[in-house]
Protein backbone atom coordinates (compact mmCIF):
# COMPACT_ATOMS: atom_id res chain seq x y z
CA UNK A 1 0.00 0.00 0.00
CA UNK A 2 2.41 2.64 0.61
CA UNK A 3 5.07 1.16 -1.87
CA UNK A 4 2.00 2.14 -4.13
CA UNK A 5 1.63 5.62 -3.01
CA UNK A 6 5.14 6.05 -3.08
CA UNK A 7 5.02 5.27 -7.04
CA UNK A 8 2.00 7.52 -7.56
CA UNK A 9 3.70 10.14 -5.95
CA UNK A 10 6.98 9.96 -7.98
CA UNK A 11 4.92 9.67 -10.84
CA UNK A 12 3.22 12.83 -10.12
CA UNK A 13 6.37 14.66 -8.51
CA UNK A 14 8.05 14.13 -11.69
CA UNK A 15 5.39 15.30 -13.78
CA UNK A 16 5.40 18.47 -12.31
CA UNK A 17 9.25 18.52 -12.87
CA UNK A 18 8.74 18.05 -16.45
CA UNK A 19 6.04 20.22 -16.85
CA UNK A 20 8.29 22.75 -15.33
CA UNK A 21 11.08 22.00 -17.29
CA UNK A 22 9.13 22.77 -20.94
CA UNK A 23 7.93 25.55 -19.59
CA UNK A 24 10.95 26.93 -18.57
CA UNK A 25 12.18 26.58 -22.19
CA UNK A 26 9.03 28.60 -23.50
CA UNK A 27 9.64 31.53 -20.17
CA UNK A 28 13.61 31.72 -21.82
CA UNK A 29 12.77 32.55 -25.60
CA UNK A 30 9.72 35.00 -24.31
CA UNK A 31 12.71 36.59 -21.80
CA UNK A 32 15.21 36.71 -24.57
CA UNK A 33 13.00 38.43 -27.16
CA UNK A 34 10.92 40.28 -24.63
CA UNK A 35 14.64 41.60 -22.96
CA UNK A 36 16.12 42.71 -26.26
CA UNK A 37 13.33 44.44 -27.54
CA UNK A 38 13.04 46.34 -24.36
CA UNK A 39 16.52 47.51 -24.40
CA UNK A 40 16.08 48.02 -28.03
CA UNK A 41 12.94 49.23 -29.37
CA UNK A 42 13.33 52.76 -27.77
CA UNK A 43 16.56 53.49 -29.79
CA UNK A 44 15.10 52.02 -33.01
CA UNK A 45 14.54 55.20 -35.35
CA UNK A 46 14.40 55.90 -38.98
CA UNK A 47 17.62 57.64 -39.25
CA UNK A 48 19.38 54.83 -37.94
CA UNK A 49 17.80 52.49 -40.59
CA UNK A 50 18.53 54.55 -43.19
CA UNK A 51 21.89 56.37 -42.84
CA UNK A 52 25.47 54.84 -43.22
CA UNK A 53 27.91 56.21 -40.29
CA UNK A 54 29.26 59.37 -40.31
CA UNK A 55 32.00 60.65 -38.77
CA UNK A 56 32.23 59.85 -35.15
CA UNK A 57 29.76 57.34 -35.38
CA UNK A 58 31.41 55.03 -33.15
CA UNK A 59 31.77 57.81 -30.71
CA UNK A 60 27.79 58.42 -30.12
CA UNK A 61 27.62 60.88 -33.05
CA UNK A 62 25.42 60.92 -36.03
CA UNK A 63 24.68 58.02 -37.95
CA UNK A 64 23.34 54.85 -38.70
CA UNK A 65 23.61 51.01 -39.62
CA UNK A 66 22.10 50.87 -43.25
CA UNK A 67 26.06 49.63 -44.50
CA UNK A 68 25.45 46.49 -41.97
CA UNK A 69 21.66 45.80 -42.88
CA UNK A 70 22.83 45.82 -46.42
CA UNK A 71 25.94 44.32 -46.41
CA UNK A 72 24.11 41.27 -44.40
CA UNK A 73 21.41 41.36 -47.28
CA UNK A 74 24.41 41.10 -50.02
CA UNK A 75 26.26 38.72 -48.42
CA UNK A 76 23.36 35.94 -46.98
CA UNK A 77 21.74 36.37 -50.87
CA UNK A 78 24.93 36.08 -52.20
CA UNK A 79 25.95 32.94 -50.10
CA UNK A 80 22.49 31.73 -50.29
CA UNK A 81 22.29 31.71 -54.16
CA UNK A 82 25.81 30.07 -54.36
CA UNK A 83 24.68 27.02 -51.75
CA UNK A 84 21.98 26.50 -53.56
CA UNK A 85 23.50 25.96 -57.03
CA UNK A 86 25.83 23.62 -55.27
CA UNK A 87 23.66 22.52 -53.04
CA UNK A 88 20.11 21.72 -54.99
CA UNK A 89 22.21 19.31 -57.32
CA UNK A 90 23.75 17.68 -54.64
CA UNK A 91 19.84 16.83 -52.62
CA UNK A 92 18.61 15.84 -56.67
CA UNK A 93 21.60 13.51 -57.06
CA UNK A 94 21.37 11.54 -54.05
CA UNK A 95 17.95 10.99 -54.63
CA UNK A 96 17.34 10.58 -57.65
CA UNK A 97 20.71 8.92 -59.76
CA UNK A 98 21.70 7.02 -56.18
CA UNK A 99 18.14 5.62 -55.25
CA UNK A 100 19.22 2.33 -55.66
CA UNK A 101 22.19 2.87 -53.93
CA UNK A 102 21.26 3.73 -50.11
CA UNK A 103 24.13 2.02 -48.74
CA UNK A 104 26.25 5.01 -50.38
CA UNK A 105 23.37 7.78 -50.26
CA UNK A 106 23.39 6.98 -46.13
CA UNK A 107 27.34 7.81 -46.38
CA UNK A 108 27.10 10.69 -47.76
CA UNK A 109 24.05 11.84 -45.33
CA UNK A 110 26.29 10.81 -42.20
CA UNK A 111 29.54 12.97 -44.18
CA UNK A 112 27.12 15.97 -44.50
CA UNK A 113 25.99 15.75 -40.86
CA UNK A 114 29.33 16.02 -39.86
CA UNK A 115 30.51 18.50 -41.88
CA UNK A 116 26.77 20.40 -40.31
CA UNK A 117 28.31 19.85 -36.92
CA UNK A 118 31.67 21.97 -37.47
CA UNK A 119 31.79 24.80 -35.53
CA UNK A 120 31.26 28.13 -37.86
CA UNK A 121 34.51 30.11 -36.53
CA UNK A 122 36.68 27.03 -38.15
CA UNK A 123 35.05 27.61 -41.68
CA UNK A 124 36.20 31.23 -40.64
CA UNK A 125 39.32 30.32 -40.22
CA UNK A 126 39.91 27.65 -43.07
CA UNK A 127 38.11 31.00 -45.37
CA UNK A 128 40.85 32.76 -43.96
CA UNK A 129 43.74 30.53 -44.96
CA UNK A 130 42.20 30.13 -48.16
CA UNK A 131 42.84 33.33 -48.79
CA UNK A 132 46.35 33.69 -48.01
CA UNK A 133 46.94 30.69 -50.36
CA UNK A 134 45.49 32.69 -53.03
CA UNK A 135 46.58 36.28 -52.06
CA UNK A 136 43.12 37.60 -51.55
CA UNK A 137 41.58 40.63 -49.32
CA UNK A 138 39.20 40.56 -46.97
CA UNK A 139 35.71 41.08 -49.06
CA UNK A 140 32.63 40.94 -50.06
CA UNK A 141 33.33 37.59 -52.19
CA UNK A 142 35.92 35.77 -49.62
CA UNK A 143 32.36 36.49 -47.15
CA UNK A 144 30.21 34.90 -49.35
CA UNK A 145 32.17 31.76 -50.39
CA UNK A 146 32.93 31.05 -46.60
CA UNK A 147 29.08 31.26 -45.57
CA UNK A 148 28.49 29.52 -48.44
CA UNK A 149 30.59 26.58 -47.15
CA UNK A 150 28.70 26.80 -43.92
CA UNK A 151 25.76 26.35 -45.10
CA UNK A 152 25.73 23.55 -47.89
CA UNK A 153 25.24 21.38 -45.50
CA UNK A 154 22.54 22.61 -43.65
CA UNK A 155 20.79 23.34 -47.26
CA UNK A 156 21.65 20.22 -48.56
CA UNK A 157 20.27 18.30 -45.39
CA UNK A 158 17.42 19.62 -45.02
CA UNK A 159 16.35 19.44 -48.56
CA UNK A 160 17.14 15.78 -48.54
CA UNK A 161 14.49 15.15 -45.93
CA UNK A 162 11.89 16.43 -47.98
CA UNK A 163 13.13 14.70 -51.50
CA UNK A 164 12.86 11.49 -49.51
CA UNK A 165 9.53 11.88 -49.16
CA UNK A 166 8.69 11.99 -52.64
CA UNK A 167 6.71 8.67 -53.36
CA UNK A 168 8.99 6.01 -55.47
CA UNK A 169 6.31 5.05 -58.29
CA UNK A 170 6.70 9.06 -59.04
CA UNK A 171 10.20 8.58 -60.49
CA UNK A 172 9.27 4.59 -61.70
CA UNK A 173 6.42 6.52 -63.60
CA UNK A 174 8.57 9.17 -65.01
CA UNK A 175 11.43 6.55 -66.17
CA UNK A 176 9.23 4.21 -67.89
CA UNK A 177 7.27 7.26 -69.81
CA UNK A 178 10.73 7.91 -71.04
CA UNK A 179 12.42 10.72 -69.41
CA UNK A 180 15.98 11.00 -68.68
CA UNK A 181 17.53 11.46 -65.48
CA UNK A 182 17.83 15.21 -65.19
CA UNK A 183 14.29 16.06 -65.75
CA UNK A 184 13.22 13.92 -63.53
CA UNK A 185 15.38 15.82 -61.26
CA UNK A 186 14.65 19.47 -62.27
CA UNK A 187 11.02 18.68 -64.10
CA UNK A 188 9.48 16.07 -61.35
CA UNK A 189 11.30 16.08 -57.94
CA UNK A 190 12.00 19.96 -57.64
CA UNK A 191 8.54 20.97 -58.63
CA UNK A 192 6.97 18.38 -56.14
CA UNK A 193 8.93 19.67 -53.33
CA UNK A 194 9.34 23.55 -54.36
CA UNK A 195 7.16 24.22 -50.82
CA UNK A 196 9.76 21.97 -48.73
CA UNK A 197 12.93 23.38 -50.71
CA UNK A 198 11.31 26.77 -50.13
CA UNK A 199 11.90 26.34 -46.17
CA UNK A 200 14.97 24.96 -46.71
CA UNK A 201 16.27 28.06 -48.72
CA UNK A 202 15.11 29.99 -45.29
CA UNK A 203 16.78 27.65 -42.69
CA UNK A 204 19.66 28.64 -44.85
CA UNK A 205 19.58 32.28 -45.33
CA UNK A 206 18.48 32.90 -41.56
CA UNK A 207 21.46 30.71 -40.57
CA UNK A 208 23.68 32.73 -43.23
CA UNK A 209 22.48 36.31 -41.84
CA UNK A 210 22.77 35.66 -38.17
CA UNK A 211 26.20 34.28 -38.44
CA UNK A 212 29.11 36.29 -37.00
CA UNK A 213 32.25 34.21 -36.27
CA UNK A 214 32.71 32.67 -40.22
CA UNK A 215 32.55 36.06 -41.66
CA UNK A 216 34.99 37.90 -38.90
CA UNK A 217 38.46 36.97 -40.73
CA UNK A 218 36.81 37.07 -44.41
CA UNK A 219 34.16 39.75 -44.92
CA UNK A 220 36.12 42.67 -43.08
CA UNK A 221 34.55 45.75 -41.93
CA UNK A 222 33.68 48.73 -43.48
CA UNK A 223 31.23 52.18 -43.26
CA UNK A 224 30.14 51.93 -46.63
CA UNK A 225 27.84 50.38 -48.56
CA UNK A 226 30.26 47.99 -50.51
CA UNK A 227 29.59 48.15 -54.47
CA UNK A 228 31.58 45.48 -56.17
CA UNK A 229 32.42 42.06 -54.43
CA UNK A 230 36.26 42.79 -54.34
CA UNK A 231 35.17 45.36 -51.43
CA UNK A 232 34.95 44.78 -47.40
CA UNK A 233 31.52 44.93 -46.36
CA UNK A 234 29.90 45.27 -42.86
CA UNK A 235 26.90 43.00 -41.69
CA UNK A 236 24.21 42.93 -38.81
CA UNK A 237 26.18 40.87 -36.15
CA UNK A 238 28.82 41.99 -35.76
CA UNK A 239 27.98 45.66 -36.29
CA UNK A 240 26.30 44.68 -32.77
CA UNK A 241 29.12 43.11 -31.80
CA UNK A 242 31.36 45.62 -32.31
CA UNK A 243 29.65 48.59 -30.94
CA UNK A 244 28.64 46.90 -27.88
CA UNK A 245 32.38 46.68 -27.03
CA UNK A 246 32.74 50.18 -27.24
CA UNK A 247 32.27 52.13 -23.26
CA UNK A 248 30.41 54.86 -24.59
CA UNK A 249 26.76 54.71 -23.68
CA UNK A 250 24.76 56.09 -26.90
CA UNK A 251 26.84 53.32 -28.46
CA UNK A 252 25.43 50.69 -27.27
CA UNK A 253 22.25 51.56 -26.92
CA UNK A 254 23.02 51.74 -31.30
CA UNK A 255 24.05 48.05 -30.65
CA UNK A 256 20.56 46.85 -29.05
CA UNK A 257 18.59 48.56 -31.54
CA UNK A 258 20.45 46.72 -34.31
CA UNK A 259 19.93 43.70 -32.13
CA UNK A 260 16.13 44.46 -32.26
CA UNK A 261 16.63 44.72 -36.37
CA UNK A 262 18.34 41.65 -36.53
CA UNK A 263 15.97 39.89 -34.11
CA UNK A 264 13.58 41.29 -36.57
CA UNK A 265 14.90 39.65 -39.61
CA UNK A 266 15.17 36.05 -38.44
CA UNK A 267 11.57 35.96 -37.11
CA UNK A 268 10.15 37.16 -40.25
CA UNK A 269 12.04 34.45 -41.75
CA UNK A 270 11.02 32.03 -39.51
CA UNK A 271 7.40 32.91 -40.01
CA UNK A 272 7.73 32.77 -43.42
CA UNK A 273 9.44 29.06 -43.55
CA UNK A 274 6.26 28.29 -41.27
CA UNK A 275 3.95 29.24 -43.80
CA UNK A 276 5.58 27.14 -46.25
CA UNK A 277 6.36 24.51 -44.58
CA UNK A 278 2.36 24.31 -43.45
CA UNK A 279 1.76 23.51 -47.28
CA UNK A 280 3.97 20.59 -47.10
CA UNK A 281 3.30 19.05 -43.73
CA UNK A 282 4.88 15.39 -44.41
CA UNK A 283 8.55 16.77 -43.83
CA UNK A 284 7.40 17.84 -40.27
CA UNK A 285 8.95 16.36 -37.42
CA UNK A 286 5.64 15.28 -35.17
CA UNK A 287 6.39 15.04 -31.33
CA UNK B 1 12.09 13.46 -93.35
CA UNK B 2 11.73 17.25 -91.76
CA UNK B 3 9.83 15.92 -88.41
CA UNK B 4 12.60 13.50 -88.46
CA UNK B 5 15.47 15.58 -88.37
CA UNK B 6 13.64 17.61 -85.91
CA UNK B 7 13.05 14.84 -83.51
CA UNK B 8 16.40 13.95 -83.69
CA UNK B 9 17.90 17.30 -82.64
CA UNK B 10 15.17 17.61 -79.49
CA UNK B 11 16.59 13.82 -78.70
CA UNK B 12 20.65 15.30 -79.42
CA UNK B 13 19.33 18.26 -77.02
CA UNK B 14 17.87 16.29 -74.46
CA UNK B 15 20.52 13.67 -74.00
CA UNK B 16 22.81 16.97 -73.74
CA UNK B 17 21.66 19.24 -71.27
CA UNK B 18 21.44 15.16 -69.64
CA UNK B 19 24.94 14.58 -69.78
CA UNK B 20 25.84 18.33 -68.19
CA UNK B 21 23.65 18.22 -65.56
CA UNK B 22 24.74 15.21 -64.59
CA UNK B 23 28.54 16.67 -64.66
CA UNK B 24 27.37 19.31 -62.49
CA UNK B 25 26.13 17.27 -60.11
CA UNK B 26 28.98 15.13 -59.90
CA UNK B 27 30.91 18.11 -59.32
CA UNK B 28 28.93 19.83 -57.02
CA UNK B 29 29.15 16.22 -54.63
CA UNK B 30 32.60 15.99 -54.79
CA UNK B 31 32.76 19.82 -53.79
CA UNK B 32 30.68 18.54 -50.55
CA UNK B 33 32.73 14.83 -50.30
CA UNK B 34 36.04 16.84 -49.97
CA UNK B 35 35.43 19.92 -48.00
CA UNK B 36 36.30 18.63 -45.19
CA UNK B 37 39.65 17.02 -45.39
CA UNK B 38 40.45 20.26 -47.51
CA UNK B 39 39.40 22.17 -44.11
CA UNK B 40 41.97 20.02 -42.15
CA UNK B 41 44.29 20.25 -44.84
CA UNK B 42 44.34 23.81 -45.16
CA UNK B 43 44.53 24.55 -41.58
CA UNK B 44 47.55 22.07 -40.82
CA UNK B 45 49.56 24.33 -43.77
CA UNK B 46 48.88 27.47 -41.81
CA UNK B 47 49.45 26.08 -38.29
CA UNK B 48 52.69 23.51 -39.85
CA UNK B 49 55.50 26.72 -38.98
CA UNK B 50 53.92 26.92 -35.32
CA UNK B 51 54.38 22.74 -35.27
CA UNK B 52 57.98 22.89 -36.61
CA UNK B 53 59.11 25.10 -33.70
CA UNK B 54 56.88 23.31 -31.00
CA UNK B 55 55.77 20.01 -30.14
CA UNK B 56 52.80 19.29 -30.15
CA UNK B 57 52.58 18.38 -26.78
CA UNK B 58 54.20 21.04 -25.77
CA UNK B 59 51.80 23.64 -27.12
CA UNK B 60 48.85 21.35 -25.62
CA UNK B 61 50.23 21.54 -21.83
CA UNK B 62 52.14 24.53 -21.72
CA UNK B 63 50.90 27.73 -19.17
CA UNK B 64 52.63 30.36 -20.74
CA UNK B 65 50.69 32.71 -23.48
CA UNK B 66 52.93 35.29 -24.84
CA UNK B 67 52.69 35.49 -28.16
CA UNK B 68 55.38 38.63 -28.43
CA UNK B 69 57.88 36.56 -26.84
CA UNK B 70 56.59 33.36 -29.25
CA UNK B 71 55.28 31.40 -26.07
CA UNK B 72 51.99 29.41 -26.96
CA UNK B 73 50.82 27.87 -24.60
CA UNK B 74 46.85 26.74 -25.07
CA UNK B 75 46.29 24.86 -21.60
CA UNK B 76 44.38 27.72 -19.83
CA UNK B 77 42.29 28.05 -23.19
CA UNK B 78 41.20 24.05 -22.84
CA UNK B 79 40.73 24.21 -19.58
CA UNK B 80 38.49 27.39 -20.13
CA UNK B 81 36.72 25.22 -23.38
CA UNK B 82 36.60 22.43 -20.83
CA UNK B 83 34.76 23.96 -18.08
CA UNK B 84 32.39 26.22 -20.00
CA UNK B 85 31.32 23.69 -22.16
CA UNK B 86 31.13 20.64 -19.78
CA UNK B 87 28.81 23.11 -17.42
CA UNK B 88 26.55 24.74 -20.02
CA UNK B 89 25.75 20.36 -21.02
CA UNK B 90 25.18 19.97 -16.75
CA UNK B 91 22.46 22.72 -17.48
CA UNK B 92 20.53 21.61 -20.17
CA UNK B 93 21.10 17.60 -20.22
CA UNK B 94 18.26 17.40 -17.01
CA UNK B 95 16.25 20.26 -19.01
CA UNK B 96 16.06 17.99 -22.20
CA UNK B 97 15.91 14.93 -21.02
CA UNK B 98 12.52 15.96 -18.79
CA UNK B 99 11.26 18.36 -21.58
CA UNK B 100 11.97 15.14 -24.54
CA UNK B 101 9.72 13.05 -22.16
CA UNK B 102 7.09 15.14 -21.16
CA UNK B 103 6.63 16.28 -25.12
CA UNK B 104 6.74 12.66 -26.40
CA UNK B 105 5.15 11.16 -23.44
CA UNK B 106 2.14 13.28 -21.30
CA UNK B 107 2.04 16.72 -23.43
CA UNK B 108 -1.79 17.39 -24.84
CA UNK B 109 -1.75 18.51 -28.41
CA UNK B 110 -2.26 22.08 -27.84
CA UNK B 111 1.64 22.14 -26.15
CA UNK B 112 2.71 20.55 -28.75
CA UNK B 113 1.09 23.17 -31.15
CA UNK B 114 2.93 25.83 -28.73
CA UNK B 115 6.41 24.23 -28.09
CA UNK B 116 7.21 23.12 -31.95
CA UNK B 117 7.75 26.90 -33.10
CA UNK B 118 9.50 27.48 -30.01
CA UNK B 119 11.72 25.40 -30.05
CA UNK B 120 12.64 26.84 -33.68
CA UNK B 121 12.70 29.70 -33.20
CA UNK B 122 15.22 29.16 -30.53
CA UNK B 123 17.30 27.51 -33.13
CA UNK B 124 17.07 30.27 -34.98
CA UNK B 125 18.35 33.10 -33.11
CA UNK B 126 21.57 34.07 -34.01
CA UNK B 127 24.80 33.34 -31.15
CA UNK B 128 24.79 37.78 -31.12
CA UNK B 129 21.80 38.02 -30.18
CA UNK B 130 22.26 35.36 -27.40
CA UNK B 131 25.40 36.98 -26.22
CA UNK B 132 23.42 40.30 -26.52
CA UNK B 133 20.88 38.61 -24.20
CA UNK B 134 23.77 37.67 -21.77
CA UNK B 135 24.67 40.62 -21.19
CA UNK B 136 21.76 42.47 -20.24
CA UNK B 137 19.79 39.56 -18.47
CA UNK B 138 22.69 37.04 -16.89
CA UNK B 139 25.92 38.94 -16.48
CA UNK B 140 23.77 41.00 -14.07
CA UNK B 141 22.20 38.64 -12.28
CA UNK B 142 25.38 36.98 -11.69
CA UNK B 143 26.73 40.02 -10.74
CA UNK B 144 23.96 41.20 -8.47
CA UNK B 145 22.28 38.34 -6.73
CA UNK B 146 24.29 34.65 -7.63
CA UNK B 147 27.64 36.41 -6.70
CA UNK B 148 26.67 37.60 -3.34
CA UNK B 149 24.31 34.73 -2.49
CA UNK B 150 27.86 33.06 -2.46
CA UNK B 151 30.05 35.60 -0.99
CA UNK B 152 31.54 37.14 -3.95
CA UNK B 153 32.24 40.27 -5.12
CA UNK B 154 32.29 40.12 -9.21
CA UNK B 155 31.34 41.63 -12.46
CA UNK B 156 29.55 38.61 -13.74
CA UNK B 157 31.17 38.47 -16.69
CA UNK B 158 32.58 34.95 -15.83
CA UNK B 159 32.60 31.02 -16.97
CA UNK B 160 29.17 30.63 -15.02
CA UNK B 161 27.44 33.95 -17.35
CA UNK B 162 28.87 31.43 -20.89
CA UNK B 163 27.61 28.40 -19.59
CA UNK B 164 24.45 29.64 -18.71
CA UNK B 165 23.94 31.34 -22.18
CA UNK B 166 25.82 28.10 -23.74
CA UNK B 167 22.92 25.35 -22.14
CA UNK B 168 19.98 27.92 -23.64
CA UNK B 169 21.61 27.66 -26.80
CA UNK B 170 22.28 24.21 -27.15
CA UNK B 171 18.81 23.09 -25.57
CA UNK B 172 17.01 23.15 -29.13
CA UNK B 173 20.16 21.21 -30.88
CA UNK B 174 19.46 18.60 -28.33
CA UNK B 175 16.20 18.32 -27.64
CA UNK B 176 15.12 17.50 -31.39
CA UNK B 177 17.72 14.88 -31.08
CA UNK B 178 15.94 13.35 -28.38
CA UNK B 179 12.47 13.54 -29.49
CA UNK B 180 13.59 11.74 -32.35
CA UNK B 181 15.14 9.22 -30.48
CA UNK B 182 12.36 8.55 -28.02
CA UNK B 183 10.40 7.83 -30.96
CA UNK B 184 12.33 5.47 -32.58
CA UNK B 185 11.55 3.85 -30.17
CA UNK B 186 9.00 0.62 -30.69
CA UNK B 187 5.66 0.97 -29.43
CA UNK B 188 5.19 -2.39 -28.18
CA UNK B 189 7.96 -2.33 -25.87
CA UNK B 190 6.18 0.28 -23.61
CA UNK B 191 2.75 -1.48 -24.41
CA UNK B 192 4.02 -4.56 -22.75
CA UNK B 193 5.45 -2.96 -20.15
CA UNK B 194 1.79 -1.16 -19.69
CA UNK B 195 -0.13 -4.58 -20.09
CA UNK B 196 2.10 -5.80 -17.02
CA UNK B 197 1.01 -3.42 -14.61
CA UNK B 198 3.48 -1.09 -14.66
CA UNK B 199 2.54 2.78 -14.22
CA UNK B 200 3.48 5.20 -17.10
CA UNK B 201 6.62 6.57 -15.34
CA UNK B 202 7.89 3.03 -14.43
CA UNK B 203 7.83 2.58 -17.87
CA UNK B 204 9.60 5.67 -18.86
CA UNK B 205 12.36 4.67 -16.27
CA UNK B 206 12.75 1.07 -17.07
CA UNK B 207 12.07 0.74 -20.47
CA UNK B 208 12.26 4.13 -22.05
CA UNK B 209 15.13 5.19 -20.85
CA UNK B 210 17.14 2.20 -20.69
CA UNK B 211 16.58 1.38 -24.04
CA UNK B 212 17.21 4.76 -25.33
CA UNK B 213 20.16 5.24 -23.65
CA UNK B 214 22.64 5.29 -26.27
CA UNK B 215 20.63 7.46 -28.14
CA UNK B 216 20.69 9.77 -25.15
CA UNK B 217 24.06 9.58 -24.34
CA UNK B 218 24.87 10.69 -28.56
CA UNK B 219 22.28 13.58 -28.44
CA UNK B 220 24.58 14.84 -25.54
CA UNK B 221 28.02 14.18 -27.49
CA UNK B 222 26.54 15.92 -30.06
CA UNK B 223 25.01 18.94 -27.93
CA UNK B 224 28.39 18.77 -25.94
CA UNK B 225 30.39 19.69 -29.61
CA UNK B 226 27.82 22.20 -30.30
CA UNK B 227 28.87 23.71 -27.13
CA UNK B 228 32.62 23.52 -27.44
CA UNK B 229 32.97 25.16 -30.83
CA UNK B 230 30.03 28.12 -30.06
CA UNK B 231 31.76 31.53 -30.85
CA UNK B 232 30.42 35.27 -30.40
CA UNK B 233 27.73 34.13 -27.54
CA UNK B 234 30.38 33.30 -25.82
CA UNK B 235 32.99 35.34 -26.33
CA UNK B 236 30.75 38.53 -25.31
CA UNK B 237 30.02 37.12 -21.67
CA UNK B 238 32.52 34.89 -20.48
CA UNK B 239 35.55 37.74 -19.24
CA UNK B 240 38.20 36.77 -21.77
CA UNK B 241 41.02 36.63 -19.28
CA UNK B 242 44.32 34.62 -19.82
CA UNK B 243 44.32 32.29 -16.86
CA UNK B 244 43.33 28.94 -15.81
CA UNK B 245 39.95 28.74 -14.02
CA UNK B 246 39.51 27.45 -10.81
CA UNK B 247 35.86 28.38 -10.02
CA UNK B 248 32.40 29.07 -12.37
CA UNK B 249 32.71 32.60 -10.95
CA UNK B 250 36.08 33.21 -12.68
CA UNK B 251 36.44 34.93 -16.11
CA UNK B 252 37.61 32.06 -18.37
CA UNK B 253 38.97 32.39 -22.64
CA UNK B 254 37.84 29.49 -23.99
CA UNK B 255 39.69 28.69 -27.50
CA UNK B 256 36.82 29.51 -30.13
CA UNK B 257 37.15 33.11 -28.24
CA UNK B 258 40.88 33.25 -28.57
CA UNK B 259 40.54 32.90 -32.20
CA UNK B 260 37.66 35.04 -32.96
CA UNK B 261 39.49 37.79 -30.50
CA UNK B 262 42.89 38.07 -31.66
CA UNK B 263 42.17 37.95 -35.82
CA UNK B 264 43.12 41.77 -35.80
CA UNK B 265 46.63 41.45 -34.59
CA UNK B 266 47.50 38.44 -35.25
CA UNK B 267 49.01 39.36 -38.31
CA UNK B 268 51.65 41.68 -36.77
CA UNK B 269 52.86 39.36 -34.26
CA UNK B 270 55.21 36.23 -36.39
CA UNK B 271 53.42 32.61 -36.05
CA UNK B 272 50.73 34.11 -34.15
CA UNK B 273 48.29 33.49 -37.14
CA UNK B 274 49.49 30.14 -36.86
CA UNK B 275 48.93 29.45 -33.48
CA UNK B 276 45.18 30.90 -33.98
CA UNK B 277 44.94 28.56 -37.29
CA UNK B 278 46.14 25.94 -34.77
CA UNK B 279 43.61 26.55 -32.63
CA UNK B 280 40.78 26.34 -35.07
CA UNK B 281 42.84 22.94 -36.22
CA UNK B 282 41.99 20.94 -32.45
CA UNK B 283 38.53 22.47 -32.49
CA UNK B 284 37.89 20.97 -35.72
CA UNK B 285 39.54 17.60 -34.65
CA UNK B 286 37.77 17.27 -31.31
CA UNK B 287 34.24 18.39 -32.61
CA UNK B 288 34.64 16.18 -35.64
CA UNK B 289 35.53 13.47 -33.32
CA UNK B 290 32.40 13.81 -30.88
CA UNK B 291 30.42 13.96 -33.81
CA UNK B 292 31.42 10.59 -35.33
CA UNK B 293 30.68 8.87 -32.17
CA UNK B 294 27.69 10.03 -31.46
CA UNK B 295 26.15 9.44 -35.05
CA UNK B 296 27.53 6.29 -35.26
CA UNK B 297 26.54 5.69 -32.17
CA UNK B 298 22.21 7.06 -33.11
CA UNK B 299 23.01 4.90 -36.12
CA UNK B 300 23.53 1.51 -34.33
CA UNK B 301 20.77 2.30 -31.96
CA UNK B 302 18.46 3.05 -35.48
CA UNK B 303 19.36 -0.16 -36.77
CA UNK B 304 18.78 -2.35 -33.61
CA UNK B 305 15.36 -1.19 -33.07
CA UNK B 306 14.39 -1.59 -37.20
Amino acid sequence: MFLQKLRKGEEKFFRVVMFLSTLTIAMVLLLIIFSVLYKGLPSVSWEMLTQVPKGGFYFGKEGGILNAIIGSIYLSLGATLLAFVVGLPVALYMNVHLIRRQKLVNTIRFFLDLLWGIPSIVYGAFGFSIMIYLGLRVSLLAGIITVALFIIPIMVRSMDEVLKSVPRGLLEASLSLGSTRSEISYIVFFKQCIPGIMTAVLLSFGRAIGDAASILFTAGFTDHIPTSLSQPTATLPLSIFFQLTSPIPEVQERAYASAVVLIAFILIISILSRIFSQRFNKNKIDF
Amino acid sequence: MKTGNRYRSIQVNRLWREKLHSLWMNIALGIVIILPFLIAIGLLWKSEMLLEEHSLLNLLFSREWKPLSGKFGFYPFIISSLWVTILALLIAAPICLLTAIHLTQYADTWVLKVMHPVIDILAGIPSVIYGVWGILVIVPFISDYLGPLFGKQISGYSILAGAIVLSIMIIPFILNILIEVFKTIPNELSESSLALGATQWQTIKYVLIKKGMPGIISAFGLGLSRAFGETIAVLMVVGNVTRIPTGAFQPGYPLPALIANNYGEMMSIPLYDSALMLAALILFLVVLIFNFASRILIIKMEKRSQ
